[in-house]
């Protein structure tokens, strides 16, 4: 297969990601860093590179909700948005899961105000981590690329068929240029296939109802049908991550481990402060320290056993959150990890940081700090901390 | 343009065993609207009266499609929904001729969903908004709305014994529609039904971004016996409270113009939700003289954009 090596940004990958896909319908509106995708994206509509109608709705709400309406009517339908974007769709996030709806959002993690504040941290996705939505994150444009490529296979799986958003770091990745590897139009279209919607509202001679009224007689079934869908969400993300490995030569897990075998310290991080902590452990390891990054790429559904199956030798484990969840426990992140944890008995000493919100940096010298607190936890000099800040000012 | 007793020898598109009220002015409005398309038309509808007493799950009033999504989107979600259609027609997966239809009531449309519907309307979207207008946010209980009429009492300004009922004149959402240039606005009402029916049939003629606004009487909101809707929506149309009009590609034309204009409080002495007004003299003038000057605009408009 021939492979296009390219110079894009985030934003630019997930452009080119959509173009690729060519969905039938495209419903957004703009938003600071996401903006970007649709704009680039705009550009294809015009020059007749796709076929998307694209709709440029008033707002994010509308934005979903016109989602909403193309993808119950036989569409392929696809969005991008951030933060407060995000925040304001956050009513028809649930509408779009629970009437079972494959829509494909590009979502640019960025803080939620107030302050307003445009910059990278991970408060937008993690507030509709129980929306429904199956959560992909990216450490990199080529992550954000790839998994858009495989998003549209997990959402439209006959046992899944659950709306899908691939996550990208704003600016870290959204408007960092790095080096992309592209595949071919016709091999990429081969692999996501002809888009068959889970019903039709357009099907005008076998009208259905859509959006019912549920009450109490039906709505519990209703909810554990999709969580039924989100078990086999699992094993569909692995399925099709281990197919784009054949097909493409990345394979893709819901986790990604790094010199965790013999890991005595494991870091939990997502997006793109895994490539930082990759970058800390070289570092350590030179130190003769046996440091290791556990990188959580899908979030819903939580691989919380696949987790615990990793940290179990661990001596001691930091969870890394990019989002405060003002619970006084931890954030999000290291709250679901403790949960795994004790249900699969595994009884390690686990400290809880929250770091570069508002997209306050973190540099390969505070990754190194925590590994360090890890030993001395390790060591019985310390005892874990939660929530513990990361970079604030002295 | 049909009648009534036409409409019935077709087959009705939406079915008897919901559960709106006795006497309810929707359900008729709905059929006003299915009866006036001759392609197949898909609905999408708003959270309200209309979608929560014809679609409990299992069963369903409508033999079309029906989506609904939320409440204040009814607008958008049915431009997705025509967007999808048109981008299916152009790759020619799809070859029928479908028509579009979002319902939202008076709360869905006035309030909660103006921008949704001014921005589909501003879009272009080829399909047809229809507000169904009753005047206050019925399916939660009574309370005011941005369409309730000045003086009318409301769970949420109710006739109290400081203030009396609504304190401000409802918004003219079809002028506001009718600002949007769209090519056909109109107003119209549910007892009306040859009116109605035309103006459906005219909108489903017209290619682009339609709206109407009927007047669906509200019997527990508004307090009447079940009898009388189709009464209420045509009194109200005699007083010039409401009245019928359309405006095509700019052009003002009142359909119906009552030959005695009876005063308001003829229209509001039938109602329970008006009892504490008919008590306020000054209120009522006030009604009157801002109805009186609506009534003279709308002429006005008439004569003006048939001039132009």
């Amino acid at each position: 297969m021939e492979k296009t090596i390219a110079a894009k940004t985030g934003n630019e990958a997930m452009a080119e990601a959509m173009r690729q896909i060519n969905p039938d319908v495209c419903a957004a509106y703009p938003i600071t860093p996401a903006t970007e995708i649709m704009q680039i994206f705009a550009g294809f509509v015009n020059d007749g590179k796709v076929k998307t109608n694209l709709i440029t709705v008033e707002s994010e709400h509308s934005a979903m909700s016109a989602c909403v309406g193309s993808a119950a009517s036989g569409a392929r339908t696809m969005t991008a948005t951030s933060s407060q974007g995000l925040a304001l769709m956050h009513e028809i996030l649930f509408i779009a899961s629970g009437i079972r709806l494959p829509i494909v959002m590009a979502d640019v993690n960025r803080a939620l105000s107030a302050p307003i504040n445009i910059h990278c941290d991970h408060s937008d996705t993690m507030a509709e981590r129980d929306s429904g939505w199956i959560q992909i994150f990216s450490e990199n444009s080529q992550e954000a690329y790839d998994s858009m490529l495989q998003a549209n296979r997990i959402a439209e799986h006959k046992d899944v068929i659950t709306p899908v958003m691939v996550t990208t770091d704003g600016f870290i990745i959204s408007h960092g240029m790095e080096r992309l590897e592209m595949y071919p139009d016709a091999e990429v279209q081969k692999f996501v296939g002809e888009y068959k919607g889970p019903y039709n509202v357009l099907d005008v001679d076998h009208p259905i109802t859509v959006g019912s009224i549920v009450l109490t007689d039906y709505y519990l079934e209703y909810k554990k049908a999709q969580h039924e869908a989100m078990k086999a969400a699992k094993r569909v993300i692995l399925e099709v991550g281990k197919e784009f490995g054949k097909t493409f030569g990345r394979e893709y897990g819901l986790i990604e481990t790094y010199k965790t075998d013999d890991a005595d310290f494991i870091v939990i991080a997502m997006g793109s402060t895994a490539g930082t902590a990759k970058a800390a452990i070289e570092e350590l390891r030179l130190e003769g320290i046996k440091a290791g990054l556990l990188k959580i790429r899908v979030f819903r559904p939580f691989p919380a056993e696949e987790i615990a199956a990793v940290l179990a030798k661990a001596k001691a484990v930091a969870v890394l959150d990019r989002c405060e969840s003002m619970s006084n426990q931890a954030g999000p992140v290291a709250t679901e990890v403790k949960a795994g944890l004790y249900d699969a008995g595994v009884k390690v000493p686990l400290a809880s940081y929250i770091y570069g919100l508002g997209g306050r940096e973190i540099y390969i010298e505070d990754i190194k700090n925590v590994y360090r607190e890890l030993k001395a936890i390790a060591d019985g000099k310390s005892k874990p901390e939660q929530a513990k800040y990361i970079g604030l000012k002295a | 343009m049909s009648s009534p007793k036409q409409a019935s020898a077709v087959e009705t598109k939406f079915i008897g065993g919901h559960r709106a009220c006795a006497g309810c002015g929707f359900p008729i409005a709905i059929k006003e609207v299915l009866s006036s398309s001759k392609d197949p038309v898909v609905v999408v509808s708003a959270t309200g009266c209309m979608e929560v007493t014809t679609t409990i799950y299992p069963y369903s009033a409508w033999k079309v499609p029906f989506l609904h999504d939320a409440f204040e989107n009814s607008a958008a979600t049915c431009s997705g929904v025509e967007g999808a259609y048109q981008s299916l027609k152009k790759q020619g997966k799809i070859s029928k001729n479908i028509k579009f239809v979002a319902f939202g009531g008076d709360g869905g449309t006035y309030d909660i969903g103006l921008q949704s519907l001014s921005g589909a309307m501003e879009r272009g979207h080829d399909m047809l908004y229809v507000c169904n207008n009753n005047e206050a946010y019925m399916n939660t209980g009574v309370q005011r709305s941005s369409a309730t009429p000045r003086g009318a009492s409301t769970t949420t300004a109710p006739a109290g014994k400081v203030i009396n009922g609504k304190q401000q004149n409802p918004k003219d959402l079809t002028e506001i529609m009718a600002a949007h240039n769209l090519p056909y606005v109109a107003q119209t009402t549910v007892g009306m039904w040859p009116d109605a029916t035309k103006k459906f049939e005219k909108a489903f003629s017209i290619t682009g971004p339609k709206f109407v606004n009927i007047y669906a009487p509200c019997i527990p909101g508004w307090g009447y016996d079940t009898s009388q809707t189709i009464k209420m929506s045509k009194l109200v149309v005699d007083t010039c409270m409401w009245p019928v009009y359309e405006v095509e590609n700019g052009k003002y034309k009142i359909n119906y113009k009552p030959a005695v204009k009876l005063p308001v409080t003829e229209y509001m002495k039938t109602q329970t939700r008006f009892k504490a007004l008919m008590k306020d003299e000054a209120t009522i003038a006030a009604i009157q003289a801002n109805i009186d000057a609506k009534w003279a605009r709308l002429q006005l408009m008439e004569e003006a954009t048939n001039k132009v």
